[in-house]
C-alpha cells in the first residue's frame, strides 16, 4: 500500500528544508508547531546545531490557540523575541495544524513585518512534503526579496562571478563538499559570490546578482536560478561536479552558458541506451550527476529513482519518481546494483549488489561520518563500489 | 568555536533569582528553543520497552522523521513502521481507512506478526475528528490474535490533558491481560530505567519474599504478561501515575506512589509505607543515613566549593536534590527548569528561604540560544542540559533519576558526582546521543 513504510526511513520535511536553507543567514525561523519539530530538525537534520548559533524556534502552538484562531499569541511572541535578538529577517514555516486551521502565513508575516520593521516571510509548508520543497521555497523567497540589483556592470576582466545554488547539509552534509566546489570553480577562473547557503551570509546572498552565471547543485536551487534569470537574466547550469570528467563538463557548461545565455544540464546527454543496470536512489540533481559520473567512468548504464520533489526537466527518460516503499521496490528489482542510503537496504533484494551512500536528508546523523565528499572523493567511492561488485 | 549571530548576552526573562521565581512557572511562555541535549527518553524509546512489540506511527512526514530516526539510531527499525499522511487524506475523508489498511499492510509485510502493536495517531486525527474507535474496532475484528493499543503523538494536546509521554506510559501496560492476582507480586511501573538492585525499595520487597517485576527487566512478552498478576503497582515517576489509575480499574491492582526524594525523612516515610504494605517492621535507617552522609562528605572533599548546576532532565526532583546538596555543604548555584513540579514545591520554597540568590534558568526560552555557555572556574553539572548550558565537561550523566532511589540512590549519586568532578567527559558527543542507556548506532 502507498504511504506505508514498513521498515525504511522517511525524508526530511519541508519545514526543515526552510530551516536548513536559512540556518546561517542571521534570520529567525519559527516553525509554527506544538512541539517536536524543533528537536527533530535540530537532532537529525541540522549538523550545525551544536556549534553554530542560529535562531531556530517553535511557536509551541496549543490546542486552545489553534481552535480559537489566536494568531495574536504567535505575533506577540515573535515580535518580542525579535526585539530581543534582532534577527536580519524572520521566517514562519508551517506544520500540519496551521494548514488545517487555514493559518494565513502571508497576512501574519505582513503584520509582524509592520510591527518590527524586519523583513518577514511566511512559508506555507505543512510537513507533508519533502525538505527539497521547503528549501526551494526559502531560497526562491530570498531571490525575490533579498537579492539587490547589481552595481553597474564592470568591464574589467578577471574571474567570472558565479553563485552556487541549492547547498544544504541535507544533501551535502558537512564533509567539505561545498569547499571542494568553491575550490574547483576558483581554479577554473571563476569567483564564487555566494553559496546558497552554507558558509554564506545574507550579505553574500544580497550580492548574488553580481554573478554572470549560476550553478544549481540540487533541485532546491532550481527555482532560485529561474528567479534570478527572470530578474537579472543570469543563465544557469544544473549539475554537481562529481568526479574529474563531470567537473570538466560543469566548467565547460558554465562557459557555454556564459557565452550563449542558454541554460545547461550537465548530464542531459547521458541518457542510457541499455536497460537499467545501476540504480541510484536519492535527490534528483545529485543522483543524476552521480549516475552520469559513473556511466562516464565505467560505461555502465545508471538511472535514478527520485523519492523527493523534482521535475521531469532535470531527469532523463529512464529515471523514475517513486515516493513510497511499495513503488520503489519494483525498480530495485530491475537493477543489478543499487546505490542508496543504508536505511534502504532492508527493501533491496538480497541478490542485488548494494552500495551504501548515506544521505543526511534520509538517515539524518546515523551514518553522517560515512557520507563521502564526492566532489573530491569520487574515485575513492568508485573504487569502494568496484570492490563491492560493480564491474 | 561558537558563531554568534549578534554577540549579545542578555538573560532577562530566561533567568531569575530563586527568591523572585514564581511557582510553578518561573518563566513566561513564548517561542521555544531546543538545546542539543538528547539523553531524555522519548515515546519511541519508552514504547520499545514492550518485549516483542511493534510501533506504527500515522503522521505527517515531518512528525514521522523524529520518531523513525529515533528507532534507527537505536537499531530497532525492524520494530517500527510508519504510515504517512498526505494532503489528499485531509480532503478525501479516508483517514480511518488509511489507518486500517495501512496497519494491515504493515502486518502483512512483517516477517513475524507481533503480539502487540502500539499505533500512534497524531494531532491531525484529533483535529479532523477521526473516528479512532471505528478504526480500532475494524483492526481488532481483522486481527483477533494481535493486540492493538491506542497511542498518541499529539503534542498539541500537551496542555489539554495527559501528555504524549504520560499516555505512552499508560498504554504501555494496556496489553496486560487479566489473570489471577498474586498477593505476593509487586510491579514497579512507568520507569524507563531499572531501579538499582541495591536500593532499599528493591531489597525490601525481595527480602520480604515478594516477587518484583519491572518492564525494564522483561525479556519476553510472556514475562511482561506476568506483570498482570501483581497485587500492587509502585511508581516513583509522576508521569506514570495515570497508568496505575487505569491498571487499578482494569486489573484491580493497588497503586502506591512513592515519589523519588533526596530528603531523609521523606525517604524514610516512603519506605515505611512500603513496609506497612509488605507486613514488615519499620526499619531504623540511621545506618543508611550515615552512609549517605559519608558518601556526600567524601564527594564534598573532592568537589569543595566548586559551583554545581542541576537540570530537570537528571531527576524528577531537581529542587529536592539541590536541597540535599545545599544542606550537605555543596555550592549549588544554578538550577535549569522550565516549570516546577508539585512534588518539588516544598523543596523549592525551602531553597527560596535558604538560598535566595541561587539562579534559576529556563531551558527552552528563546534567549537560551545565546546565553554564554561558560562558567567561571571548574563547574560540576548534574544532568546533560546543565552540562550544555554551563559548557562543562565535568558532569554526571544520567536522566530521569537514573534508577537511583532511596538512601542507596543518594550514595550512588554522591559517588557519581565525585567521579564526574575528577574525570572529564566528552559532553558534546555524549549529550547528543538520544535515549540515555539505549543502544545507539552513533
Amino acid at each position: 500500500m502507498k504511504q506505508v513504510a514498513s521498515i525504511i526511513s522517511t525524508y526530511s520535511a519541508d519545514a526543515f528544508g526552510v530551516s536548513s536553507a536559512l540556518f546561517e543567514l542571521g534570520g529567525m525561523v519559527v516553525m509554527h508547531d506544538p512541539s517536536g519539530c524543533n528537536s527533530t530538525y535540530t537532532t537529525h537534520d541540522e549538523p550545525r546545531w551544536y556549534n553554530m548559533d542560529s535562531m531556530i524556534y517553535i511557536s509551541g502552538l496549543t490546542e486552545i490557540d489553534a481552535v480559537m484562531g489566536n494568531d495574536e499569541k504567535l505575533i506577540c511572541d515573535i515580535t518580542a523575541a525579535a526585539r530581543d535578538l534582532s534577527p536580519r529577517f524572520i521566517a514562519i514555516a508551517g506544520t500540519p495544524i496551521p494548514m488545517m486551521t487555514g493559518f494565513d502565513f502571508d497576512a501574519v508575516a505582513s503584520v509582524i513585518e509592520q510591527e518590527t520593521g524586519i523583513p518577514t516571510f511566511g512559508f506555507s509548508t505543512n510537513s507533508m512534503n519533502s525538505y527539497v520543497a521547503g528549501a526551494s521555497m526559502a531560497f526562491e523567497a530570498l531571490a525575490r526579496r533579498i537579492v539587490r540589483e547589481p552595481a553597474a556592470a564592470s568591464s574589467e576582466g578577471g574571474p567570472v562571478p558565479v553563485n552556487i545554488l541549492g547547498l544544504t547539509p541535507l544533501d551535502f552534509s558537512m564533509n567539505g563538499s561545498d569547499a571542494s566546489m568553491i575550490r574547483l570553480l576558483e581554479t577554473q577562473d571563476f569567483r564564487v559570490v555566494s553559496t546558497w547557503s552554507m558558509n554564506c551570509t545574507l550579505d553574500d546572498i544580497a550580492r548574488a546578482a553580481e554573478a554572470k552565471v549560476n550553478l544549481v547543485v540540487s533541485y532546491s536551487g532550481l527555482a532560485t536560478a529561474r528567479e534570478l534569470k527572470r530578474r537579472f537574466g543570469t543563465p544557469f547550469v544544473v549539475g554537481v561536479p562529481i568526479g574529474p570528467a563531470l567537473q570538466q563538463r560543469v566548467i565547460a557548461d558554465l562557459q557555454q552558458a556564459l557565452r550563449t545565455g542558454t541554460d545547461q544540464i550537465v548530464y542531459q546527454d547521458k541518457e542510457i541506451a541499455a536497460g537499467p543496470d545501476i540504480t541510484i536512489v536519492g535527490e534528483s540533481v545529485y543522483s543524476k550527476s552521480l549516475a552520469a559520473a559513473i556511466t562516464t567512468d565505467i560505461g555502465r548504464p545508471a538511472r535514478i529513482i527520485c523519492p523527493v520533489d523534482t521535475e521531469a526537466a532535470v531527469l532523463t527518460a529512464a529515471d523514475a519518481l517513486a515516493e513510497d516503499e511499495t513503488d520503489i521496490i519494483p525498480y530495485l528489482q530491475e537493477a543489478s546494483v543499487v546505490i542508496a542510503d543504508p536505511l534502504y537496504k532492508p527493501i533491496v533484494p538480497a541478490d542485488k549488489t548494494f552500495i551504501p551512500l548515506p544521505h543526511e536528508g534520509f538517515s539524518g546523523r546515523c551514518y553522517e561520518k560515512d557520507i563521502p565528499n564526492l566532489i573530491d572523493g569520487f574515485s575513492a567511492f568508485l573504487k569502494g563500489a568496484l570492490n563491492h561488485g560493480i564491474k | 568555536m561558537l558563531k554568534r549571530v549578534n554577540g549579545r548576552e542578555d538573560t532577562q526573562g530566561a533567568q531569575v533569582k530563586l527568591r523572585d521565581a514564581s511557582f510553578p512557572s518561573p518563566f513566561a511562555s513564548g517561542l521555544e528553543y531546543s538545546s542539543p541535549a538528547r539523553g531524555s527518553w522519548n515515546i519511541v524509546h519508552t514504547a520499545m520497552l514492550l518485549p516483542g512489540g511493534h510501533q506504527i506511527y500515522v503522521c505527517a512526514a515531518g512528525c514521522l522523521r523524529g520518531v523513525i530516526l529515533t528507532a534507527a539510531e537505536m537499531n530497532a527499525t525492524d520494530r517500527f513502521s510508519t504510515i504517512a499522511i498526505r494532503e489528499h487524506n485531509l480532503i478525501d475523508g479516508d483517514m480511518e481507512d488509511l489507518i486500517v489498511d495501512g496497519v494491515a499492510d504493515v502486518l502483512a509485510r512483517l516477517p513475524k506478526k507481533p503480539p502487540a502493536v502500539m499505533i500512534y495517531t497524531s494531532c491531525i486525527h484529533h483535529f479532523m475528528g477521526c473516528d479512532l474507535p471505528l478504526a480500532y474496532k475494524k483492526l481488532r475484528e481483522r486481527f483477533p490474535d494481535t493486540g492493538f493499543s491506542e497511542c498518541f503523538m499529539n503534542p498539541i494536546m500537551r496542555k489539554s490533558g495527559l501528555t504524549p509521554d504520560q499516555l505512552t506510559r499508560r498504554q504501555l501496560y494496556s496489553f496486560l491481560e487479566p489473570r489471577p492476582i498474586d498477593p505476593r507480586a509487586i510491579n514497579i511501573i512507568g520507569n524507563d530505567l531499572a531501579t538499582e538492585e541495591d536500593s532499599e525499595l528493591v531489597r525490601m520487597i525481595r527480602q520480604a519474599g515478594y516477587t518484583l517485576r519491572d518492564i525494564t527487566w522483561c525479556k519476553t512478552y510472556e514475562e511482561y504478561q506476568q506483570m498482570a498478576a501483581a497485587a500492587l503497582n509502585i511508581t516513583y515517576n509522576p508521569a506514570a501515575i495515570a497508568a496505575c489509575d487505569v491498571l487499578k480499574r482494569r486489573l484491580g491492582q493497588e497503586h502506591m506512589h512513592l515519589p523519588i526524594s533526596y530528603n531523609y525523612d521523606e525517604i524514610t516515610a516512603n519506605l515505611n509505607r512500603l513496609a506497612d504494605y509488605l507486613g514488615i517492621d519499620h526499619s531504623d535507617y540511621a545506618e543508611e543515613i550515615s552512609r549517605c552522609r559519608e558518601a556526600l562528605a567524601a564527594a564534598k572533599a573532592v568537589i569543595g566549593d566548586a559551583p554545581i548546576a542541576i537540570d530537570y532532565t537528571a531527576t524528577f526532583r531537581p529542587f529536592s536534590l539541590a536541597r540535599l546538596l545545599v544542606d550537605s555543604g555543596f555550592n549549588v548555584t544554578r538550577i535549569y527548569v522550565d516549570s516546577i513540579s508539585g512534588e518539588d514545591k516544598g523543596d523549592f520554597e525551602y531553597l527560596q528561604q535558604h538560598r535566595p540568590d541561587m539562579d534559576v534558568f529556563a531551558t527552552v526560552h528563546a534567549k537560551m540560544r545565546f546565553v554564554g555557555r561558560t562558567t567561571e572556574g571548574k563547574t560540576l553539572a548534574i544532568g546533560q542540559k546543565a552540562a550544555y548550558f554551563t559548557g562543562t565537561d565535568y558532569f554526571v550523566n544520567f536522566v530521569e533519576s537514573g534508577g537511583y532511589y532511596g538512601f542507596h540512590g543518594i550514595c550512588s549519586i554522591a559517588a557519581l558526582m565525585e567521579e564526574a568532578f575528577l574525570h572529564e567527559k566528552d559532553a558534546e558527543r555524549l549529550i547528543q546521543m538520544k535515549g540515555w542507556g539505549c543502544e545507539s548506532c552513533l
